[in-house]
């Protein structure tokens, strides 16, 4: 019986192949299997495009007809109210344009254990977010007669991210240049200006300075939020940083993933930023309520990651690489393509369809893609 | 964000390895012989292939040089597994 499902292989996929076989009954004669297997050739063949069918066109109204019905608004983030997401054709115009900065960058952030079982997973999060020293100070004040500015810490938060006044007083140091930094209290700072002209203004203008000092945390993530899905906990941030983040002991390295295009390239490779452009896509039809067939988000994910580094669907991506001028022309700034193409003296072929519609010629599609060979006699 | 999206720049990241990760399919280098079959099969030329860059983080693993063919397995969403070839270009 292997022996004949051997055969198949590579005929039939292995998919529709292991479904035979599970659905065999228990005894079958070999003769019944093979025509069985015959049979579900037959049909996969007949369910295969056929060379020549114009793929592209069918997937970009397949596509473009249901964008039609999609809503315009963001909306929010499941449950909490400051987290807003695009979605909807926004989101779908940045994924098939490969935007270089898209509006909301998100970072799901899965966890190794025994984090995932929601073990510390506040202070987990609270590490992930970048914190600025705004975030530690309860409260400033500023001696006018002295020049000298008073910040007392909240505990509380630097007690959750497991942060040490020493540790503070190390960062901040370093970004205050001119000013003598002393401990006088378990959780008080003096600030004191060096400057001898304008100690008081120096002090002023520090006051302002000091509340967006970096210190802690993972840079460019604005927002964290702990999540439970399904038997897991995880952290769905605001903001995205995958290389930092990657780096951290807690985070499950074969998971975590970013929405931002580029930065899946720039870390995981070509074929991540294919699927991850499949999973967002579906992502946003899904939430519409949309269903497209998968195969046309395939061959638009096929097409983007085709040169080996992420390009979009519009005139400075894959429009850009095609060989004919006048196919160039036809999509966006045609002028432009014909000026150039003129100033060097470029050759069309006219080995595609759009240029063959402009000219009224027949487009190599379907029944007009093979030529005739004809033997001649000798 | 201050980030520095030149593919050429090393950093530290640069030793990990993200054939781990689930975003990431198989990729294999196909030997000489394979790739002579693999073209011949097709009717293909290096030029005609997807590309994929030697500088790649997925390719880490492997030793690949330009003009090698890299077998990608992906998990398919409409057949199960698929295989799809890449070639390997410097820049």
């Amino acid at each position: 019986m292997s022996t004949i499902f051997k055969q198949y292989e590579g005929k039939i996929p292995q998919q529709l192949l292991d479904e035979v076989k599970e659905n065999l009954p228990a005894k079958i004669t070999d003769a019944k299997l093979k025509k069985i297997l015959e049979e579900v050739q037959q049909e996969y063949d007949a369910a295969v495009v056929d060379s020549g069918e114009c793929v592209g066109l069918v997937c970009a109204e397949s596509i473009g007809e249901p964008g039609t019905q999609m809503t315009l608004n963001t909306f929010h983030f499941a449950g909490v109210s400051e987290m807003n997401v695009t979605t909807g054709l926004p989101r779908l115009i940045e994924i098939l344009d490969a935007r270089k900065t898209i509006k909301s960058p998100m970072m799901e952030v899965y966890l190794k254990e025994p984090y995932k079982h929601g073990e510390d997973i506040k202070k987990v999060a609270e590490k992930i977010k970048e914190t600025k020293f705004e975030e530690y100070i309860k409260e400033v004040t500023i001696d006018v007669v002295e020049s000298t500015m008073t910040v007392t810490l909240n505990t509380d938060r630097m007690d959750l991210v497991d942060i040490k006044i020493d540790r503070l007083m190390k960062v901040l140091s370093k970004s205050l240049k001119g000013f003598t930094l002393k401990k006088t209290g378990e959780d008080i700072l003096e600030i004191k200006s060096n400057s001898k002209d304008e100690p008081l203004k120096e002090v002023y203008r520090l006051r302002e300075k000091i509340r967006t000092i970096y210190i802690n945390g993972v840079r460019g993530v604005t927002q964290v939020l702990p999540v439970k899905r399904g038997e897991e906990y995880m952290i769905a941030t605001a903001g995205s940083n995958l290389k930092a983040v990657l780096k951290m002991d807690e985070v499950d390295t074969t998971r975590t993933v970013s929405n931002d295009l580029y930065e899946v390239e720039e870390v995981f490779g070509i074929e991540a930023v294919r699927e991850q452009a499949i999973r967002e896509v579906i992502k946003v039809l899904d939430a519409q309520g949309i269903s497209i067939d998968i195969r046309h988000i395939l061959l638009v994910a096929d097409a983007m990651t085709m040169a080996g580094h992420v390009q979009g669907i519009s005139r400075y991506g894959i429009v850009k690489d095609k060989p004919s001028v006048l196919a160039r022309a036809s999509f966006e700034t045609p002028l432009r393509h014909i000026f150039n193409a003129a100033m060097i003296g470029e050759r069309d072929p006219l080995n595609s369809v759009i240029e063959n519609v402009m000219l009224n010629q027949p487009v190599p599609v379907g029944t007009g893609l093979p030529g005739l060979i004809t033997k001649v006699k000798q | 964000m201050a980030k520095s999206r030149s593919r050429k720049k090393e950093d530290e990241l640069s030793v990990f390895d993200p054939s781990a990760h689930e975003l990431v399919p198989k990729h294999e280098k196909l030997s000489d012989k394979e790739a002579k079959a693999f073209l011949e099969k097709y009717h293909a030329t290096m030029k005609e292939l997807p590309k994929i860059y030697i500088n790649e983080p997925a390719l880490r693993p492997l030793s690949v040089k330009a003009g090698d063919i890299i077998r990608i397995t992906r998990k398919s969403r409409t057949a199960g597994e698929t295989v799809f070839y890449r070639g390997v270009v410097d820049e």
